[in-house]
């Protein structure tokens, strides 16, 4: 490790070298936090003085995202994915065997420097966990054998390019493919068919496929091209969102690994229609893995001139696209609060309006699209509308990937014509006695089986893709509990009903989960859920209550067995609150006991 | 009238502001006597609550006292209201959750400055401290929460009007908002 007291030179060498805009902080940080495992005060206040903010800048943005620390985290810094269903494979086991072998308690760095063992949210491994991070690196199907493997070499403080490399590999596990997930990778022929047919007849084509975003929100694509395209501006800038935050969703990391050129592809396309000169891959944290063969494949295309200054020869047909990291906060899926981060701040999603259609990154028009839609784009280009519509639904066109995880045989990447049914998805899965089922991630819904009738489009059960199963021996209540843990801890805190009502919700139901919930507890839980539904300052706040309200409307008797008797129960114990003061005092036996009686 | 609405009120950790609230009511406590009267309250210095309809408290939860009086007036209110930030959230009391309780008590006792004969207090007389301060609702059932810190005295006087005479407790906006 090199000492902290260069990182102030280390600093402005980066800053030269990538020419010192405020925008690019947060990806000044991501790089000193790599190098440093935090960011030392030195790099705080070179920041600051060449980028022109006050360092309290500096330090909120490193304080909001949660790959960013102002403490070291040593040599190693180990997150494991507490996604519900890395946690259903193991991951809370691993995570006490590695502290205990390395000798130090969650989230605090060890005394020696060595290394740091805390978790994370969901990695986006949810086929091949459980999943660690180690100094950002993924290392997939983590069982005890491997973990103390893993625990030698940090113990050895043996650098990660000598570790076995086969650790870090990621499979695609793809079982079902349909009209994407074809097997050629698009060289430029649908900007051929652009540049032939002109923007305004492609448009024309998309808004005929009536292809809907693939986020999960499924707002028109073509109307969003129009929009950008009609706004009167300078500038416009196309955004791919590969933020893919939501627990249980892996499926835009498959196409980044195996389809980038298609995805890219689908950036240019947009970029032509729109009349855009610069665009942005925001990469999640989590998938710095992908960094290196997507830069190749970015050079590749320039070197083939799909990208670039006068794509395929076409004078004024200039784009390019930069890749940028995120570094550890879910709101940075939302498309403001990704703008927001993109420009180097703390994610805080913005008033809307304006929507970034019109006053997006640097105020300009920008597209923010999710990587699938960039992906179908491309795929109605090259074959049309009709080709699209032959599959999915009149409302739900064409087809959706899902990332299917949680209890099942085959865990993996599936692509179905929308419409699908959620049983088919089952059987086709591999997935019998279930007990229920999550679509659409922890802001999704929670279904059991009388609701498996029902068909995954944006008519009926919308998604962006998450698809966890959960089987007759698992609790409906850890996994409750796991998402509205995750959700207060991913609030941004910006608004009082989300960073408030959050944080009541997750202490409502642990009090539950461990069986001192009552009646009281449950209209506690229903009022905070609807006032947050109703002020949320965005579709986080909005969506977080999701997974309490299913489990109070659907599955009554999983919490009905955990009421305590009575009307009321504290909501915490007393005695044991009472314990310090007992021992600070030597007053063990005087005060007397409190609990019981109310 | 027949028999008065008997209303009982206490203080826990807080200020004793929101009890200045009350009395800001002012002459309006004359209109309260004709309908209420007072079971046990710092303002008539009764200490234990006898039976009330409504119990008033002021102020979280930070220690044994607080846990028994607030558990008296549950068994003897009908109706339970936290009064002001503090009974509602835990308010400036609670600002103390965020250091260990050690380090608090060894603030005030030991390290402070001129503290003579540093100690921390052990009497058995004096009521043990809770780890964290709480708002009441987290002990025991409570009906009605009044925000404010204080609440104001119009607030506290529409809220108890409607409730004696039966209405559905609503404000007007300028009584509950504050910006
Ligand atoms: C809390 C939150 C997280 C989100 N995360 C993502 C994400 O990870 N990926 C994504 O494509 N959209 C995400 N979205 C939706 C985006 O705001 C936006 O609607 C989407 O990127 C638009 O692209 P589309 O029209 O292609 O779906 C999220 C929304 C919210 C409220
Ligand atoms: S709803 Fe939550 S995430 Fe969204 S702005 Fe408010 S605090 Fe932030």
């Amino acid at each position: 490790m090199n000492p902290a007291s260069d990182a102030g030179i280390f600093t402005e060498r980066l800053l030269n070298e990538g020419g010192a805009q405020a925008t690019d902080l947060l990806q000044y940080l991501c790089s000193i936090q790599q190098h440093y495992s935090c960011i030392p005060p030195q790099a705080v206040e070179t920041l600051a003085r060449v980028l022109a903010l006050t360092p309290s800048v500096v330090l909120g943005v490193i304080e909001f995202y949660s790959f960013l620390h102002r403490t070291p985290r040593g040599q190693f810094d180990i997150l494991v994915s507490d996604s519900i269903t890395d946690q259903m494979l193991g991951s809370r086991d691993l995570l006490q065997r590695l502290c205990d072998r390395l000798g130090v308690c969650v989230s605090q760095p060890g005394s020696d420097g060595r290394a740091t063992v805390a978790t994370t949210s969901c990695t986006g491994m949810c086929d091949q966990g459980p999943a660690l991070l180690i100094n950002g690196q993924v290392v997939t199907r983590v069982d005890n054998e491997r973990l103390d493997r893993i625990v030698a070499l940090v113990q050895a403080g043996s650098p990660l390019e000598d570790w076995p490399q086969d650790w870090f590999s990621v499979s695609d596990n793809v079982y079902r493919r349909d009209q994407l997930l074809d097997e050629h990778s698009a060289n430029g022929d649908s900007l051929r068919v652009l540049l032939d047919r002109g923007a305004a007849d492609l448009l024309q084509e998309l808004d005929d496929s009536g292809l809907r975003g693939r986020g999960g929100a499924g707002f028109s694509t073509a109307l969003k091209w129009k929009l950008c395209r009609d706004a009167s501006a300078d500038e416009r800038y196309v955004v791919c969102n590969a933020d893919e935050g939501e627990p249980g969703t892996f499926k835009d990391r498959v196409l980044l690994q195996s389809w980038a050129d298609t995805v890219f592809e689908g950036m240019t396309l947009c970029a032509g229609i729109i009349g855009a000169r610069r665009g942005f891959l925001y990469l999640r944290g989590e998938y710095r893995y992908l960094l290196d063969s997507l830069h190749t494949a970015l050079e590749n295309r320039r070197a083939s001139g799909l990208l670039g200054s006068a794509i395929l020869g076409e004078p004024g047909f200039d784009f390019d696209i930069d890749i940028h990291l995120g570094a550890g906060a879910y709101i940075c899926g939302e498309e403001s609060a990704l703008i927001e981060s993109l420009e180097g701040k703390r994610g805080i999603p913005r008033i809307r309006p304006p929507f970034p259609v019109t006053s997006g990154y640097r105020n300009r028009p920008t597209v923010v699209n999710n990587v699938e839609t960039f992906m179908a784009a491309v795929r109605i280009a090259e074959h049309g509308s009709a080709w699209f519509r032959s599959k999915g639904t009149a409302q739900s066109p064409g087809t959706k990937l899902l990332s299917i995880s949680g209890d099942c045989r085959d865990r993996g990447v599936y692509e179905y014509p929308l419409g699908v049914s959620i049983e088919e998805v089952l059987s086709d899965c591999g997935a019998d006695d279930v007990q229920a089922v999550q679509v659409a991630g922890a802001a999704g819904r929670t279904l059991p089986p009388a609701e498996f009738g029902r068909t995954l489009a944006f008519e009926d059960v919308a998604t962006g893709g998450s698809f966890m199963v959960f089987d007759h021996t698992r609790d409906v209540l850890d996994v409750v509990q796991n998402f509205t843990r995750f959700f207060a801890h991913e609030s941004c805190g910006f608004c009082t009903p989300c960073r408030v009502g959050g944080s009541l919700l997750r202490d409502l139901v642990d009090k539950l989960h461990d069986g001192h919930g009552s009646e009281y507890d449950i209209r506690e839980m229903r009022d905070i859920a609807g006032l947050m539904q109703a002020a949320s300052h965005c579709g986080l706040g909005h969506t977080a209550p999701a997974p309490v309200l299913d489990l109070l409307d659907h599955f009554p008797d999983v919490w009905r067995q955990r009421l305590a008797a009575g009307g009321f129960e504290p909501s915490f114990d007393i005695d044991a609150a009472l314990s310090e003061a007992k021992q600070l005092t030597g007053r063990d036996h005087s005060g007397g006991r409190m609990g019981g009686d109310v | 009238m027949a028999d008065k609405i008997r209303i009982a009120t206490a203080p826990l950790a807080g200020c004793f502001g929101c009890h200045m609230s009350l009395l800001d009511i002012d002459e309006r406590l004359l209109d309260l006597i004709e309908v209420a009267e007072f079971d046990c309250s710092p303002l008539n210095d009764f200490k234990r609550v006898g039976s009330a309809d409504i119990g008033l408290i002021e102020g979280g939860v930070a220690n044994t006292e607080n846990v028994e009086t607030l558990r008296d007036f549950r068994r003897h209110c009908r109706i339970l209201v936290a009064v002001g930030a503090c009974a509602v959230n835990g308010g400036i009391p609670a600002m103390r959750n965020q250091f260990d309780l050690r380090d608090c008590l060894e603030e005030s006792y030991v390290n402070g400055i001129g503290v003579e004969n540093p100690m921390i207090p052990n009497d058995p007389e004096i009521p043990l401290l809770l780890d964290k301060v709480h708002p009441i609702h987290e002990v025991v059932k409570i009906d009605y929460f009044l925000p404010g810190c204080p609440p104001s005295a119009d607030s506290i006087w529409t809220f108890l009007t409607e409730l004696i005479e039966g209405r559905p407790v609503s404000f007007p906006y300028t009584q509950i908002h504050y910006d």
